[in-house]
């Protein structure tokens, strides 16, 4: 039950949302976050969006990973 | 899927996985405070990844498991009141009480139903005005915000016939309670979804009071691969500190929209974990004004508890003293569709987890 998907919000009525988790559509309050539009990412946890995804941080944690290289504690 | 399978992807975890064998120089124990990092780390095989001398143990983290007996035989003791409707997450269901179990009683006739949120469990009260609903809050500091929120949404509502059974937890000092045991670790690997609301800053006392190194992880091969390889940096040049791998979601200092809401509702009270016993400021309670809303305060209970399974371990599992292996029962008289502990019972569980993916570890 502790688990939280990646989960990305399709529409948005009040504090209300839509959110899709690879097509599969889920109801998320949105009482915890703020800022959210149509089209962002966040994680679902228990029918609540309880972080906004970042995608910059995202695409960092990747980046580190991709160029990472032997140079790490020779 | 975005922001998965990108954190899958083959290439990166065998350039981590060569990358941590050559850091690696000495034996490492690391905890993974989390179960549904327990369920990962075996579902992506990463023990087979790793070398010999690192070794991944389980902690505290899972909701369910940490959940005592008394608080299912509470559970059910409600269910089995006239007038009451219990709801619950799905994942309660299966749990052993001293006796029986909620899916149990329910096939019996208890009105138990299962839901997806507080939310779910406050339309059913609404719809029901006539019945008293109690939603059982379970989980830690991911989930107590959105119980938070729904009895917020009760009080603007006027709804007075929903009721939180709260044995909702904090995790910091579950994993302190670890440390004092003495268990031998060299890091945590720390609850990234617990992190998410708390921010990583929760941790600095583990770092700097038992000098051992926190790292913020998220849930893909690659978030945990990284992050054990950021812990044995960290130990091979001795400098424990609270790091954040799960960049994308966490922050130092977390979601403050949902800490606010926590801290208006709950407020911390001594908590019993299953194994541990009482860990001292380590629940949630529902603070005096909304009394009203809390199960225990207005609808009395009377029951005797009984002893737990005596051949369990789940108690020493969760506090990282035991390995599912060891336990007489698992995989003989335990088994996820007839559990005899809780640990067997979610897909956080370890038990549950070794199960499925490596029974003969
Ligand atoms: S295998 Fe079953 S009985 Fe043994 S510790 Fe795990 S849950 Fe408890």
């Amino acid at each position: 039950m502790c688990l939280s998907m990646p989960a990305r919000i399709v529409s948005i009525v009040g504090s209300k949302a839509e959110v899709s988790v690879g097509g599969t559509i889920f109801k998320a309050g949105l009482q915890l976050v703020e800022n959210v539009k149509v089209g962002d990412y966040i994680l679902l946890h228990a029918g609540f969006a309880i972080q906004k995804i970042s995608e910059k941080e995202a695409a960092e944690t990747l980046q580190i990973l991709k160029e990472m290289n032997d140079s790490l504690s020779k | 899927m975005k922001y998965i399978d990108e954190y899958r992807a083959k290439d990166l975890i065998m350039k981590l996985e060569d990358q941590i064998r050559k850091s690696a120089r000495r034996d490492y124990t690391f905890m993974e405070v989390c179960g549904g990092h327990t369920s990962a780390i075996h579902r992506f095989g990463i023990p087979y990844l790793l070398p010999d001398n690192i070794k991944l143990i389980s902690g505290p983290g899972c909701p369910v498991c940490v959940t005592g007996t008394d608080f299912i035989d509470k559970a059910i003791a409600y269910s089995k009141m006239e007038e009451i409707t219990v709801t619950t997450f799905g994942d309660l269901m299966r749990v052993p009480g001293s006796v029986t179990s909620l899916e149990k009683v329910k096939a019996k006739g208890a009105d138990i139903r299962i839901v997806l949120s507080g939310l779910e469990a406050l339309e059913i009260a609404k719809i029901n005005s006539h019945r008293k609903v109690i939603f059982l809050g379970i989980g830690f500091e991911t989930t107590a915000p959105g119980t938070a929120v729904t009895i917020k949404q009760a009080e603007t509502d006027g709804i007075n016939n929903f009721f939180v059974l709260s044995a909702h937890k904090v995790m910091p000092p579950a994993m302190e309670a670890i440390v004092k045991d003495g268990v031998n670790l060299d890091g945590f690997i720390c609850p990234g979804h617990v992190a998410a609301i708390t921010g990583s800053d929760a941790f600095n006392f583990i770092a700097e009071k038992y000098n051992l190194g926190c790292v913020v992880s998220g849930f893909e091969p690659t978030d945990i691969l990284l992050s054990i390889l950021m812990l044995i940096e960290q130990v091979n040049r001795n400098t424990p500190k609270v790091e954040i791998q799960y960049g994308r979601v966490v922050t130092v200092k977390g979601n403050v929209i949902a800490q606010k809401h926590l801290s208006e509702i709950f407020e911390p009270c001594d908590a019993k974990w299953r194994g541990f016993g009482v860990i001292p400021l380590s629940g949630l309670k529902l603070r005096k004004d909304f009394e009203m809303y809390d199960a225990e305060n207005n609808i009395p209970l009377k029951i005797t508890y009984q002893e737990d399974n005596e051949l369990c371990i789940c108690g020493k599992i969760l506090r990282g003293l035991k390995t599912p292996a060891e336990c007489p029962l698992f995989a003989k008289n335990c088994f996820p569709e007839n559990p005899a502990g809780a640990c067997m019972v979610s897909n956080e569980g370890a038990c549950n987890t070794w199960y499925k993916y490596n029974i003969n570890e």
